[in-house]
């Protein structure tokens, strides 16, 4: 006899070829029997030989975790061919023992997770496709993009506008903030060397052709893509798990052109005024900080203007232009190839932001390389 | 109930009484998913309050909140699922927050609550991975994990064929029935609404307010509002005019 039989919990009893099974008391409380110590009873009893009898006494109190280990006793007997009798169970938790046992669905077991070499080998081959498709992504875009300048798009101006409305002007805030703290940095940054040799005024060259030339376009670009890039993922993630993406399509129309070409050019527009925007409070965090060490605003606004040519502008204008092209693409490709799922639509924003700095940096090292060699 | 602006719905006065599968229904857009929000405290009314066992969720405390929510198992329109989780883990969900099992006797429970909705074997499978119909079913393990007091239901049939729509019917009152709870529904389906409630409230769209309540075969005959015995009877022209008729007896607070 176990504790739990003791507790007049359960009793069983075996009388001819039938073994009973019989239920008392306080089965809510949580010390009870478990569906093993209710099975090993049985089988004691020598339920192999026989079937079994299930009754309650007329004091059982139970909720489903009782009927959670009766479901489990009477599986075990189904699979070893034993017959179950359980009239003696009050009504309700027969007819809830039933609707749990009528439903027989087998899904088959599910395919086993691939080993450490399968899994190796598809990283492999991960990558191609990863590059594969950013490269069909990319061509359909230049398509979509030649139908626009043939006039021929289902581009919507109207959505243009508005996604211009939504990565220019408001934007400006964070871009004033970060690069007024850019502009700070680069000055302190030059500052400490400068000081050494007295040229304290130089701070103005440093500053002024760091900003135009690098972080200018290279903060902003990582700013939209944080802030831009990851809306049109989460965006166009959301519309495909909203089957939005599919209704786009059978309507007849094409996602490329529908969708992504109004958010890459609203980009490519804005990012260069952004830029500009940028440089322009960026110089006025360095001066700030120029003043500080006797280069009064006149002075510093002079000498940057001698150390910046129309080159370097032009330069980092172009770079901004490119930097905007790869963080909507980053960001759209990411939001149409997400999955249907909410943490589908996570993986693809995060996908988008990592991707998207992951471009730029190459680019602007790209950039300064080939800059460098054309002697700009 | 309002949003904004917008008066959803005003003058709403009904009881659902224990042991009651209770219908909420009404034409598309009449408020009727709204109106369940304000029930089971997602939403606070504009004006009025919802009692619950004589309490006001949004008066009571923090503690008492949570201890009327573990009472509530609700299914959503479309499921509500965690879809980066199993539907096992789904399931585990409440458990894990609310009851002090051990591991295995969980997986018991589990794997009961899912056989009790016909999914049997489905433990390691994402919600994505299965039919539209499953995931409902599914979804109705979670809230039935706890043997709620009260089950709410919006829409269990919305996007179900008519056998599965009528199982999973089955399945709400055999499961109500051998758990002893309160049901409430919101559902446009005449099937189910015939079927399986006890008693019901019809929202109106026009008049935004209740129409009148009772069990839906007495309202059927009996209402004295010709929009309330056009929509049980699937929009035919009923010959009775039931103008007459008396009111259900007086409108239980």
């Amino acid at each position: 006899m176990t504790d739990r039989e003791s507790l007049h919990l359960f009793t069983v009893s075996r009388d001819g070829n039938c073994v009973r099974l019989r239920l008392a008391g306080d089965w809510i409380e949580a010390d009870t029997a478990s569906s093993v110590e209710l099975i090993r009873a049985c089988t004691d009893a020598g339920l192999e030989s026989a079937q079994l009898f299930l009754e309650a006494s007329a004091d059982l109190q139970w909720n489903s975790l009782l009927a959670s280990r009766l479901f489990q006793l009477v599986r075990h007997c189904e699979n070893h061919a034993i017959s179950v009798d359980d009239s003696g169970l009050p009504s309700s938790l027969r007819k809830l023992l039933g609707l749990a046992l009528a439903v027989r669905l087998d899904p088959g077991p599910r395919p086993k997770p691939p080993g450490i070499l399968a899994q190796l080998g598809r990283y492999g081959s991960l990558v191609r496709e990863e590059v594969v498709s950013l490269l069909a992504f990319v061509g359909e875009l230049v398509l979509a993009l030649l139908n626009l300048v043939r006039g021929r798009s289902q581009t919507r101006l109207r959505d243009l506008f508005y996604f211009i409305e939504q990565c220019g002007p408001r934007a400006l805030g964070i871009v004033a903030l970060i690069s007024v703290l850019v502009g700070m940095i680069l000055a302190y940054l030059g500052a400490v060397q400068l000081r050494q040799l007295g040229a304290e005024v130089f701070v103005a060259n440093l500053v002024a052709l760091g900003m135009v030339r690098e972080m200018g376009p290279l903060m902003t670009a990582v700013i939209m893509a944080g802030r831009t890039g990851a809306a049109y993922a989460a965006q166009l993630g959301t519309m495909q798990a909203n089957e939005e993406i599919d209704a786009v399509t059978t309507l007849g129309l094409s996602p490329m052109e529908y969708l992504v070409v109004p958010r890459l050019l609203a980009l490519v527009l804005v990012m260069p005024l952004l830029v500009v925007f940028a440089n322009v409070v960026g110089l006025v965090g360095g001066a700030v900080v120029a003043s500080g060490m006797d280069v009064n605003f006149m002075q510093f606004l002079t000498q940057a203007r001698e150390s910046v040519g129309l080159g370097d502008i032009v330069t980092g204008l172009v770079k901004s232009v490119v930097f905007a092209a790869l963080i909507a693409v980053a960001g759209c490709q990411a939001g149409l190839l997400s999955g249907r799922t909410s943490a589908a639509v996570g993986n693809a924003t995060t996908r988008a932001v990592v991707y998207a700095i992951v471009y730029l940096v190459v680019a602007d090292a790209a950039f300064n390389i080939l800059y460098s060699v054309m002697g700009v | 109930m309002r949003y904004g602006a917008r008066l959803v719905q005003e003058n709403l006065n009904f009881q659902v009484n224990r042991g009651d599968i209770f219908v909420i229904m009404g034409g598309s857009g009449c408020g009727k998913s709204t109106l369940l929000k304000h029930m089971i405290g997602l939403s606070e009314p504009a004006a009025g309050e919802v009692l619950v066992s004589g309490e006001n969720f949004f008066r009571a405390a923090p503690e008492q909140q949570v201890a009327m929510r573990r009472n509530w198992g609700i299914t959503y329109q479309r499921g509500g699922l965690f879809s980066d989780l199993t539907l096992a883990e789904n399931v585990a969900v409440p458990l894990q927050q609310y009851s002090a099992l051990g591991k295995a006797e969980m997986a018991e429970l589990i794997a009961f609550k899912l056989a009790l909705v016909g999914l049997h074997g489905f433990e390691d499978y994402y919600p994505g991975e299965i039919s539209g119909g499953m995931q409902k079913r599914a979804a109705l393990a979670r809230a039935i994990a706890l043997d709620p007091e009260l089950l709410f239901f919006d829409e269990p049939s919305a996007g179900l064929d008519p056998l599965s729509s009528r199982r999973l019917d089955e399945l709400i009152v055999a499961i109500s029935e051998s758990l002893g709870g309160t049901v409430v529904i919101v559902t446009h389906e005449l099937d189910s609404i015939f079927g399986i409630a006890t008693n019901a409230v019809f929202l109106d769209a026009e008049t935004r307010t209740q129409l009148d309540q009772g069990p839906p075969d007495w309202l059927l005959n009996h209402s004295s509002h010709a929009v309330v015995r056009q929509f049980l009877s699937r929009g035919r022209r009923d010959s009775r005019q039931a103008s007459g008729e008396l009111q259900p007896s007086g409108d239980r607070a």
